[in-house]
């Protein structure tokens, strides 16, 4: 709209001729302009009005049609289950790599009050005490009686308590249902499994969740209702997974260790066909996690074999020995000087008991595990190509291991990787990692020189990754990890027919506040078989092992773990299916039985 | 020259009042009240007798105090139908400053009568709400100042109305009542689209809410949680919710009959938020549909009758308190059928009240002002041409 005021003078002096007052044309041309937009404004406004009309008559026309919906709908009795609709139950099972049942859900029921719809509280009270011998009769009497409108008595009760408290009669007392996770192996796995408790709780059903282990990792899977039918198949074999605790438990007790674990891995897949952990635990009444102050490795639910981060000592040197011989530094026969003294800056480099064995061949170098032999490899090698060998066998980052502990075991690195960390580190100083890496490490070996990544659900077929020595150097360390077992520092290793190959290993425990431990050492024992076609590893861990032996106090790997490690492969290569390697019968014997 | 000779013409100003009013009163949406409050007190003799035994008054204690206060009420709103729009507009204006002021000074000086929220003042015996108060008066506030910018040379009105309503819904939101900051909200919404909000902005602040809201729910598990809640067929029997729905289907078509209700001893705001769900309970389906259509009669009649109007102002007031007082009723209402999610929120004249009784009849009573019939157009343009 434009303004036409009155304002040329020109218009003003005709006006004011013709003897009209241009104060009143101008209020009127105001007045019409006034009444134009309001014309306008009020056609706009009409068209808005009717939409806000309509829109009024159709959302009270929507909740009338709801009201009559609803008014004319069957009344029907309140679904018990209704406010349980958001909580999924039927967690998923989960079973070994045969489908044995190693998890699974049993329905059980909780027990809550309701004080309002109480008979006799004091009976009650009275008779749940004798039921539950736990309860506190005062506590229970003041709720009762109290103000309390609902209140939670028993999470979980067994059908013989449900029917006792039914017995009571009082129809305060109420039960709701309650799936509970039961691992019916009790003790078996435990590290594995985890546990699971109670999250969202309602009283028609209580949400389970995993709290560790492959329970918590795979809780989603688990609580999707879309896998219901579909159980979580793990690589663990339920029988040889009962034989490695017994055995281990045995050899635990027998060596004074405090602790132990083994992993047994199928080196082609990275499968984990058992592993455990002692002392453990039972996950259908998981322990409560150690209150700050204690060293957590003292608590059962440490988990050893991931969590357990130690310098596990010579059973380092092979890798050391693959790489030289992977480069084509040496080859198994090279002759090294051992001889010392041999100083890194202003450290000395000894030998176990301040041996010295001259000239040794590399092979030997292993099979008497000298320091000072690694040592001069590693020089050879040089540090930053030792890096990056120990990186592709994934020993600088946690396990990729699925279960949820996993990620807190982070291998402990050198601040300033110098020649001194090189040289330590190749007979497995100075780096702290878990057994479940180092059994990473020597599937490496034993499979012909590819990475394969820890893993603890069932795989079919070689899951290789990417290849970190050739399978010429791979081939000469199995030779030499072989010789350590026939005329070596592991000589108990020999189990007849299973051609074992291994290393031993023996560190000696850091103290809390830096330094070592003289006399507390962690005993490893890596080993592969059977040694021509080799399809397993197995590494076991003692921890603050000592046995008296010919009147001498032993605690080096050689006089604990090994001996535990063979009698494991004895028990357990019959259960995996391997025949024992029979000697070849002269074929002159079936000649002669045959005329 | 007719003037000069004969003198001014005859001033219809001089018709008597009542006769006046009468004649151009809505006097079918007046009736559609009445009968609401009637409807109101029905409803307070079965609802609030549970409420009266439990606060140890006389079973029937909350339907006097409800009849008083209706009367009053009633009163009020016919005293303001009565008034000219620029009388109402003057009185509102005073109202709304003074609420405004109560508004304010609410943290200092109310009580939240061990409910959480800060939203009364006790007078000893009664309690006051002034967001009920509020509502009327910042309606006409508003149409006020839009209508003023719509004036030549008139202020910018929309940016002065807009920061009022934000001040409002902030200290509304404070005390927290988001359901009060809703309606405010709303009603502030709604003038400015009588007014002539711009249709882009509308179709973009659309798309804001939708694209708002699916984002909400694909990012926030929470929110997701809520929504998917309110959307599933199943509802806890235990909620008040649950008694409302099962309340309502126990009523059926014709109602367990008078006084045979049970759920007025189980919902704690039965005689308020939930009123609805008594009347469904002993009256039935009947009853309800009768409430609904005398609210969507008010409502809709109201905004047919604002669509003649030409003075923008009266326009607006009209459209701002006619949509808040539907809206009102529908939200009570649509949360008792599960359309909407909970939200505390009076149902007009029917629900127990007294400061929203009171304040409804001063709203209706305003809204009745308005919607009066006025002179439009023609016949009214010839008699001011001749002034």
């Amino acid at each position: 709209m434009t303004r036409t005021p009155l304002r040329p003078l020109a218009r003003v002096l005709e006006a004011r001729a013709k003897g009209q007052n241009p104060a009143a044309i101008e209020r009127e041309n105001i007045h019409k302009r006034h009444e134009e937009m309001r014309d306008s404004t009020r056609a706009r406004a009409e068209g808005r009005l009717l939409v806000l009309a309509a829109f009024f008559f159709c959302a009270f026309a929507v909740v009338g049609t709801r009201m009559g919906v609803m008014a004319t709908a069957e009344p029907r009795e309140p679904i018990a289950s209704a406010s349980g609709a958001s909580i999924a139950t039927q967690r998923g099972d989960i079973v070994d790599r045969q489908g044995r049942i190693l998890a699974t859900n049993f329905e059980t029921h909780s027990l809550y009050a309701q004080p309002p719809l109480m008979v006799d509280p004091m009976a009650a009270a009275d008779g749940l005490v004798q039921i539950f011998s736990d309860l506190d009769k005062d506590r229970l009497v003041k709720d009762f009686t109290g103000k309390r409108k609902f209140l939670w008595i028993k999470k979980r009760i067994s059908p013989e308590q449900k029917q006792a408290v039914h017995d009571l009669g009082d129809p305060g007392l109420l039960f709701g249902p309650r799936e509970m996770r039961l691992y019916p192996n009790g003790q078996l796995a435990a590290h594995v499994l985890g546990g699971a408790g109670f999250g969202k709780e309602g009283v028609s059903a209580a949400e389970v969740i995993g709290v560790a282990g492959v329970e918590k990792k795979f809780d989603t899977y688990l609580r999707d209702p879309a896998n219901g039918a579909k159980p979580l198949q793990l690589s663990l074999d339920l029988t040889v997974q009962a034989a490695v605790e017994r055995v281990l438990f045995g050899g635990m007790k027998i060596m004074n260790a405090k602790g132990a674990s083994a992993v047994l891995m199928d080196v082609h897949t990275g499968e984990v066909i058992s592993a455990a952990s002692l002392p453990s635990f039972d996950p259908n009444d998981r322990p409560r996690p150690p209150t700050s102050g204690f060293d957590p490795s003292d608590s059962p639910l440490f988990n050893r074999y991931v969590q357990g981060v130690y310098e596990l000592g010579s059973v380092y040197k092979i890798f050391t020995a693959a790489q030289a011989v992977d480069l084509g530094l040496v080859n198994s026969n090279t002759i090294i000087d051992t001889s010392g003294p041999m100083r890194i800056g202003r450290f000395p480099i000894g030998e176990f008991q301040g041996k010295n064995y001259g000239k040794l061949s590399v092979a030997d170098i292993i099979v008497k595990s000298s320091n000072r032999g690694t040592g001069r490899l590693a020089i050879q090698i040089g540090g930053k190509r030792q890096q990056q060998f120990l990186d592709g066998l994934g020993m600088f980052d946690p396990t990729p291991f699925e279960i949820v502990e996993a990620a807190g075991g982070k291998p402990l690195l050198p601040k300033k990787w110098g020649e001194l960390s090189t040289v330590t580190i190749s007979y497995g100083h100075g780096l702290s990692t878990s057994p479940m890496h180092l059994a990473a490490g020597y599937a490496a070996i034993a499979n012909g020189g590819n990475y394969v990544s820890p893993t603890i659900l069932k795989k079919t077929g070689a899951q290789y990754g990417p290849r970190v020595m050739s399978n010429n150097a791979a081939k000469q360390a199995r030779a030499m990890l072989r010789k350590v077992v026939t005329s070596g520092t592991a000589s108990f290793g020999e189990v007849p027919g299973y051609e074992v190959g291994g290393k031993t290993g023996t560190a000696d425990k850091p103290k809390p506040r830096g330094g070592y431990y003289d006399k507390k050492v962690i005993a490893t024992f890596a080993s592969i078989f059977p040694m021509s076609d080799p399809k397993y590893v197995l590494v076991v861990t003692l921890d603050e092992p000592s046995i008296l032996a010919y009147g001498e106090k032993r605690r080096t790997a050689g006089w604990t773990a090994v001996p535990v490690a063979a009698e494991l492969i004895g028990r357990v290569a019959p259960l995996l299916g391997l025949r024992p390697k029979v000697e070849q019968p002269d074929p002159a014997a079936i000649r002669l039985t045959a005329n | 020259m007719t003037e000069m000779v004969y003198g001014a013409a005859p001033d219809r100003g001089g018709e008597p009042i009542l006769p006046k009013w009468w004649r151009t009163l809505d006097k079918w949406s007046m009736s559609c009240v009445l009968i609401l409050f009637v409807i109101g007190l029905l409803l307070g003799l079965a609802a609030s007798p549970p409420l009266a035994s439990r606060n140890g008054f006389d079973p029937f204690h909350y339907v006097e105090r409800q009849a008083f206060f209706g009367g009053v009420a009633i009163l009020a709103m016919l005293l303001t139908s009565m008034m000219s729009p620029t009388l109402v507009r003057r009185l509102a204006v005073l109202g709304f400053l003074v609420s405004f002021v109560a508004l304010a000074l609410l943290p200092f000086l109310g009580t939240d009568f061990g409910k959480g929220a800060v939203r009364w003042y006790s007078l000893g015996f009664a309690s006051l709400q002034p967001s009920e108060f509020l509502k009327p008066g910042f309606v006409v506030v508003v149409a006020w100042m839009f209508a003023a910018s719509q004036e030549i040379n008139g202020p910018p009105g929309r940016l002065w109305s807009f920061a009022l309503c934000m001040a409002i819904v902030g200290m509304l939101v404070m005390q927290p009542d988001f359901g009060q900051a809703c309606l405010v909200l709303f009603g502030w919404g709604v003038m400015y689209f009588v007014a002539g909000a711009p249709m882009l902005l509308l179709v973009i602040m659309a798309g804001v809410v939708v694209l708002g809201g699916m984002l909400a729910y694909s990012s926030s598990e929470h929110f997701a949680r809520r929504i998917d809640g309110f959307l599933s067929p199943e509802v806890d029997p235990t909620t008040q919710l649950g008694y409302a729905t099962n309340a309502i289907m126990e009523g059926g078509l014709f109602g367990v009959g008078v006084g045979e209700g049970q759920v007025k001893w189980s919902l704690p705001d039965a005689h308020t938020d939930f009123i609805i769900a008594v009347a469904a309970e002993e009256y039935g389906l009947i009853l309800v549909m009768m409430i609904i259509a005398l609210y969507a009669m008010i409502v809709v009649r109201s905004l047919l009758r604002l669509m003649r109007e030409r003075d923008p102002f009266i326009r607006l007031a009209g459209t701002g308190l006619a949509c808040m007082f539907g809206v009102q009723a529908m939200i009570n209402m649509g949360v008792a059928v599960r359309l909407l999610p909970a939200k505390g929120m009076t149902l007009p004249f029917v629900s127990y009240g007294g400061s929203s009784l009171i304040a409804g009849g001063i709203a209706v009573g305003m809204l009745l002002a308005f919607t009066r019939t006025r002179p439009q157009g023609g016949l009214g343009e010839i008699l001011r041409g001749r002034g």
